[in-house]
């Protein structure tokens, strides 16, 4: 008897672990797409699984990218002591500011910072103005030999700057303009400057992106060819404009060939004076003469980059929109 | 007939006075290239077939024939040598900072949070990557995964490759983060080609049960193939012309030898030049023969 209750309980039991576990698959295969959707992603929309890749993917190679930056503002802080104690690697035991007062006087900063944004905004604003009127006249006239002019825009952009420097020069130095910013002014007025065909080429797809329609009426109401291009296409090209401009700024504040074969003995920039950051720092700190903490090293060198770079990270990161989104706003993709 | 008899004059002159009008407005670039691009070059050219002595007052030329040429290619060692290094990094760095540009703008091409952020952190190489500071970089060893480069057991490997393969291999590992700092503008390039990929071709391919990696190989790589010549070429043109680079290096060391050193050094940068014209014809054609594969 007993046993026959205990068998009937037991098959109870069973049937009711029986009707869980159909339960729980009746669960799982109705909820199964949306399990797997979370993690594995579906048509519509992202897994998590994916998303954590993703995000681990780009942040690896996010902290690779901004390896060498991380490094310099790190060692930068360092002072001698922490330079030397191996311990020390990521987290100084101070923030020690010794080295940019080094740097500081050793870059000359007032002076080279000003000497910097003259010579990088002035040959900037100038090539940024007479680029978009050569592209305009690429985008909106039909002449003869417009396929040669192109093939020559980008020979200017291949051929090295070394291979048109010197005679340039001795040229310079002929009429006494050596170390001045004229000489980076001449070409850059004439559509010569530093990388002036990306310019060229970037306003001859803007103005050729933009409708004419408003052109040919303003023509119509008698208006001329001057007058068009000033009053309706430069209006409607400001974002190709704002573009050019500071990638210019950016390239001719970095370009150190060109400065100093042209202003070497003149007009010092910033990048000019890190190139001779050693021997600049030994002369205003001579190694016989200071104790071994003041020697130079690595800290200061670092120091000096870092603001070197400083000007450009702050434009950067007040401006950040215009140079992230500067190909959709400008449409080149050179095609 | 007659209709179109009486409008031709009229179009002839229109067509001429856009003409005049399309010429004033490039003249500039046109006396600009002339005097600050031909001339320079035909006088550099010069220069390099003569002995070029500088003086307190000006410099004196002496013709020398094609000596500059011959000195550089066969008598200095040092300058084939940079020249072939050059070289064989370029060729190197391109594939990879395609590669890496393409991987990133896909991943830009996503869409999720903070991906503004990343695209902050992707560029912002370029506005900060001049010669003396990325100099200063390599000097400290900022450059290189430090982890990799200087492992034990990797130097040992590397020790046991033949000199031609083990150049290269080092100078990834020594530069590696560099080249991937030369991206920044690539990677703007090749998003905007990936947006401008019509949406509705995807949705097809996945109608007719088409993975993404089959999406990525049938319709996405395809329709990159003239960005990726944009991108080579960009690339190429930008490591060539960087004042850090070793054969640029070279030649404006070179350009302050008082007695013959402008000659010389011109004479280099033609060959430069020829280097760097041949490298791109190079990677223009492998790349052009791609295009024309897949519009076939």
């Amino acid at each position: 008897m007993t046993s026959r209750l205990r068998s009937l309980r037991d098959n109870a039991r069973l049937g009711l672990v029986a009707t869980h576990v159909a339960n729980a698959a009746r669960w799982a295969r109705q909820h199964q797409d949306t399990v797997r959707g979370f993690l594995f992603g579906s048509r519509s929309r992202r897994g998590l699984i994916v998303t954590v890749l993703l995000y681990a993917v780009l942040v690896a190679i996010g902290f690779v990218y901004l390896y060498p930056l991380l490094f310099m503002l790190i060692t930068s802080f360092k002072s001698p002591t922490d330079l030397l104690n191996p311990m020390v690697q990521w987290v100084p035991t101070q923030w020690y500011l010794g080295n940019y007062v080094k740097a500081f006087r050793v870059l000359n900063y007032p002076s080279t910072l000003l000497a910097s944004i003259l010579v990088s905004v002035v040959p900037s604003v100038i090539q940024t103005m007479v680029c978009s009127v050569i592209g305009y006249g690429l985008a909106r006239y039909r002449f003869w030999g417009k396929g040669l002019l192109f093939a020559l825009i980008l020979a200017t952009f291949i051929i090295p700057p070394q291979n048109t420097v010197i005679p340039q020069m001795l040229t310079y130095r002929q009429l006494g303009l050596l170390g001045n910013i004229l000489c980076l002014i001449l070409p850059a007025s004439m559509g010569q400057g530093f990388r002036s065909a990306i310019f060229i080429l970037i306003f001859y797809q803007t103005f050729l992106s933009l409708p004419k329609v408003l052109e040919e009426a303003a023509r119509l109401d008698g208006a001329s060819d001057l007058k068009v291009f000033l009053k309706i296409a430069v209006p409607s090209a400001i974002p190709a404009y704002i573009v050019s401009f500071i990638f210019s700024v950016v390239w001719y504040w970095n370009e150190t060939y060109l400065t100093v074969v042209f202003l070497e003995g003149g007009i010092q920039t910033l990048p000019m004076q890190l190139s001779k950051f050693v021997q600049a720092y030994e002369n205003l700190y001579p190694p016989g003469m200071v104790n071994i903490f003041d020697r130079i090293n690595e800290a200061v060198k670092l120091s000096g980059t870092f603001l070197n770079i400083l000007p450009l990270l702050i434009m950067y990161f007040i401006l950040q929109k215009w140079f992230v989104e500067s190909v959709e706003r400008t449409g080149i993709v050179g095609e | 007939m007659n209709v179109r008899r009486g409008f031709r004059p009229i179009q002839t002159r229109y067509r001429l006075r856009e003409a005049s009008y399309g010429y004033l407005f490039v003249l500039i670039w046109i006396i600009g290239f002339a005097l600050f691009t031909l001339t320079p070059l035909v006088q550099t050219f010069r220069y390099s077939l003569h002995d070029v002595v500088v003086e307190a007052t000006g410099i004196r030329m002496q013709y020398a024939e094609w000596k500059n040429y011959t000195r550089a290619l066969f008598t200095d060692p040092t300058f084939v040598q940079l020249l072939v290094e050059y070289s064989i990094e370029t060729l190197v760095s391109v594939p990879i900072v395609l590669i890496f540009s393409m991987l990133i703008a896909m991943f830009l091409n996503l869409k999720f949070r903070l991906r503004g952020a990343f695209r902050i952190i992707f560029f912002l190489p370029v506005v900060i990557t001049s010669g003396p500071v990325i100099k200063e970089l390599v000097a400290q060893g900022a450059a290189s995964v430090p982890q990799i480069a200087r492992s034990a057991a990797l130097l040992d490997f590397l020790a046991q490759l033949p000199t031609a393969i083990r150049n290269p291999v080092q100078y990834l590992l020594s530069s590696f983060i560099l080249i991937l700092w030369f991206s920044g503008v690539q990677i703007l390039i090749y998003l905007a080609s990936l947006q401008k990929i019509d949406k509705s071709i995807y949705e097809a391919a996945a109608i007719d049960g088409a993975s993404a990696w089959e999406a990525f190989w049938k319709i996405t790589l395809p329709s990159l193939s003239t960005t990726n010549i944009v991108v080579a070429i960009y690339t190429v043109i930008t490591l060539s012309h960087f004042s850090e680079n070793k054969v640029v290096k070279y030649i404006y060391s070179q350009t302050y030898v008082i007695r013959g050193g402008i000659g010389y050094a011109s004479a280099m940068s033609f060959l430069y030049l020829a280097a760097l014209v041949l490298i791109l014809l190079l990677i223009y054609l492998l790349l052009a023969s791609r295009v024309r594969r897949v519009s076939a």
